[in-house]
């Protein structure tokens, strides 16, 4: 159960769902996304498919995994399979429909001059995510739903007894789930490019390479599912062939931390509580990132699946890569969307028992897996005590970074000081042409782009791109 | 970044009649065009995410019938090509009439639009009519899958009951899917039909009858996938 | 709404005439032994005829470039599911058969 809340419940929607719509159209100089109706929609759906799957899980919960792998969860699980799914099923819709919606807004709703290459890379990524997301999802629904069908009929589809192939189901499941993982740290990249270039009051390195590697992080994303099968019985020739191409899909997210890298070169870096969050970031992602390699490679595979290895490296790229990720950017944009201004002191104490305690909690975890403690097992031999002692120690100081956080958030909602409009000095449409927080129609009027994305540092003059209109405008004060 | 209060030096872009205005365009929207394009990339893009939908389908679909060729074929002798076909028909004319319903949309002729909508819902209801009879017929052979599924078709006793089961499975499945968004189609129409009567939908703001024709004609094609797929396999032996 | 055009009544006739004779064809063309030929040939016919229906019916023809592109993407990532799984059912006899129960009887 932890798996279907974390995943579906809180990375996926996390970003695109908190600051996204918040983001997108201020950053587009938009008034609002281009369907707010069905913005809405996404909302309640997602708070039902919440409710029906927090009924599962009070009801007694899944004993299957996430995973939901046939034929155990169609035929011989007795827990609450078909209600757990139905809330996934209709969540899943939430996030469609935020796809389409995303989609539609930055092709449509761009304001005058704001061409797509001078778009913040939040938006590149935020477009990306939106693609995997409408491509993706349908296919996990209509998984979800040939599950239920078999669970509640017993159609045959997946039970190897009457004839079905379970590995079918695992085909279809992670043709969805790979790229959902895309869907969740694309969103962590687009807000590591905006802090980063603020924080080092510098353009970011490499732009066109930033906006291209995340579609290609999105495309590539759906060519690599079978690394999750190596071992489930998939014909050794596919696996070879989803290894290369798994080795490939590592190339892009390689290249935007090369580049996030030299953009911190000769600037003036800011060590602000959302810039310490993006050094970890980019510190625990590649961690993450290359452990993932390991992983991708079959030989190794075999022997570190389904063991703690597994575990480790998904945790650091999720809550190393995008846990972190989503705080820098809730910390960053919380002054532009609440007015209110959080404890710096405080949320520097934050992000250093985050640190740490994520570090303590999944570094050990490596170890054990490399060893062989299988994962999803109720107990494992003494001699691998005192890591997973550490792990839970790690866990109890993560548990306490996390608490103070939304504590210090909250407090300074409530009654914290009142932001500036720009308290970061960034460049970007929502900080200066923008209150904090803005006007229900975000702008007074429109905004007019001229210069290229993330101009810091640069006069007046060199920020200036031929501009499209004539060349007599109004500067305004 | 420069910040213009009025943007009085570019080109505006074109702006309909305050008929336009007052009727259907949503204030977020800077243009009437803009909605418009907006609408209907966003009903593309739903539409993609239908495609993979059924897509998932149509994978299981192809896994299993290369692996159970002779199953598959023996499976869908039981269906009737010339009911499918008639279906195929009705449906492709179903097609035909909602983009008549468009065109009379752009070309402003409000009586005509409600009666090709309603020729589209008489033409969905009997594609639904014959699915039904379709599958009261497979009920009654106990080719259903489930408790009462029983293989015993002479002629085909050579062939894995399981196997034919799948079959079964994935078209009722298939077709089920695709029945079900034929119902909501026509409840859109339905919805349209009201919407024209009430005069929100005129001939100066029509875009929900062209979104919901693409809507429509995707599920045109879908069956036109479905019906050589489901019905026409080895029936040349 | 100045962009519409509005397409003649001929072409849509046209069509849905192209599209009746088209499944009359693959009806009567599955009756033909091609030998492996028959499934590509129906799917084929299929696909020229779901082309009628996106290119004149929905429009695309006389729409945005970006219509298309998300049109054929879609059906473009329906060749990457089917082809990246196909691709291991189809190995899967290459080497040693896995234990896996598949139904025989």
């Amino acid at each position: 159960m932890h798996g279907v809340v974390m995943i579906f419940f809180f990375l996926i929607p996390s970003i695109p769902a908190v600051l996204g719509n918040f983001l997108l159209p201020l950053q587009l100089g938009a008034r609002d996304v281009a369907f707010p109706k069905l913005n809405l929609i996404s909302y309640y759906l997602y708070t039902a498919g919440g409710v029906v799957a927090l009924t599962a899980i009070i009801a007694g919960g899944v004993d299957t995994g996430w995973t939901f792998y046939t034929p155990y969860s169609t035929t011989y699980s007795n827990s609450f399979v078909a209600l757990a799914l139905i809330g996934v099923f209709i969540n899943g819709f939430s996030s469609i429909l935020t796809g389409v919606n995303f989609i539609v807004t930055i092709h449509k709703m761009r304001a005058p001059g704001l061409t797509w290459f001078r778009l913040p890379l939040f938006i590149w990524a935020q477009y990306a995510t939106s693609l995997i997301q409408v491509l993706g999802t349908p296919v996990i629904a209509i998984t979800i739903l040939l599950v239920v069908f078999e669970r509640l009929f017993q159609i045959g589809i997946f039970n190897p007894t009457l004839g079905g192939d379970p590995v079918l189901m695992q085909h279809l499941f992670w043709f969805y789930s790979h790229p959902a993982v895309y869907i969740m740290i694309l969103p962590g990249f687009g807000v590591i490019s905006e802090v980063i270039a603020c924080f080092s009051r510098r353009r970011i390195f490499g732009y066109s390479f930033v906006a291209f590697s995340s579609l290609a992080i999105a495309i590539l994303g759906f060519l690599v599912w079978g690394h999750h099968m190596f071992v489930a019985g998939q014909s050794t020739y596919a696996g070879m062939v989803f290894s290369f191409l798994t080795f490939l899909v590592a190339v892009p997210s390689a290249i935007k931390i090369f580049n996030w890298a030299f953009t911190l070169y000769k600037g003036s870096v800011l060590l602000d509580s959302p810039m310490l969050y993006v050094l970890g970031f980019i510190g625990l992602f590649t961690i993450g990132g290359l452990t993932g390699l390991f992983l991708a490679t079959l030989g190794l595979d075999v022997h570190m699946h389904d063991t703690y290895f597994v575990v480790a490296h998904f945790h650091y790229v999720m809550v190393g890569g995008m846990v972190m990720a989503f705080l820098a950017g809730v910390h960053f944009w919380w002054p532009k969307m609440t007015g209110k201004m959080y404890s710096e002191t405080a949320a520097r104490v934050g992000v250093f028992l985050i640190f740490s305690g994520f570090n303590l909690t999944f570094l050990p975890q490596f170890v054990l897996g490399y060893m062989g403690m299988p994962r999803r097992y109720h107990t494992y031999p003494e001699e691998w005590q005192a890591l997973n002692v550490m792990s839970t120690a790690g866990a109890s100081v993560l548990g306490i970074g996390f608490t103070l956080t939304i504590i210090y958030l909250l407090w300074s909602a409530i009654g914290g000081k009142r932001a500036e409009a720009n308290p970061f000095q960034a460049k970007g449409l929502e900080w200066e042409n923008a209150g904090s927080p803005p006007i229900a129609h975000n702008f007074v009027d429109i905004p007019i782009v001229v210069e290229e994305a993330y101009a810091y540092g640069k006069k007046h003059d060199e920020a200036q791109i031929e501009s499209p209109e004539p060349a007599k405008e109004e500067e305004v004060v | 970044m420069r910040l213009k209060l009025r943007a009085q030096n570019l080109p505006r872009r074109k702006k309909l009649s305050d008929a336009a205005h007052s009727l259907g365009r949503a204030h977020h929207f800077e243009t009437a065009e803009q909605q418009y394009e907006s609408a209907t990339l966003g009903m593309w893009a739903f539409i993609v995410q239908e495609i993979l939908f059924f897509g998932g389908l149509f994978g299981a679909y192809v896994v299993y019938r290369n692996l159970y060729i002779d199953a598959f074929s023996a499976a869908s002798h039981q269906l009737d090509i010339s009911l499918g076909a008639f279906n195929t028909g009705i449906l492709i004319g179903s097609s035909l009439t909602m983009a008549l319903a468009v065109r009379c949309a752009q070309k402003g002729e409000k009586n005509t639009i409600i009666g090709w909508l309603v020729a589209t819902i008489i033409l969905g209801f009997g594609f639904l009519g014959v699915k039904y009879v379709e599958y009261s017929h497979k009920w009654h052979d106990n080719l259903v899958p489930g408790s009462s599924f029983v293989w015993e078709k002479p002629g085909y006793l050579d062939v894995a009951g399981g196997q034919v089961k799948i079959f079964f499975s994935l078209y009722f499945v298939m077709t089920g899917m695709h029945a079900l968004h034929m119902v909501i189609g026509v409840g859109i129409m339905l919805w349209l039909i009201a919407k024209i009567r009430r005069n929100e939908i005129n001939e100066h703001y029509f875009t929900p009858i062209e979104i919901s024709g693409l809507y429509w004609h995707f599920v045109d094609i879908v069956w036109i996938f479905l019906f050589p797929l489901l019905y026409l396999i080895g029936r040349h032996t | 709404m100045s962009e519409h055009h509005i397409v003649p009544l001929k072409i849509y006739m046209l069509i849905f005439a192209a599209l009746l004779v088209g499944t009359v064809i693959t009806v009567a063309i599955a009756f033909v032994d091609l030998g492996f030929l028959n499934t590509p040939v129906a799917i084929l016919i299929a696909m020229v005829k779901a082309t009628l229906v996106i290119w004149y019916f929905m429009h695309v023809k006389y729409s945005p470039k970006i219509v298309a592109l998300f049109a054929f993407a879609g059906f473009f990532w329906l060749i990457i599911m089917f082809s990246m799984t196909m691709q291991d059912y189809y190995t899967r006899g290459w080497h040693e058969p896995l234990p896996i129960p598949f139904l025989e009887n």
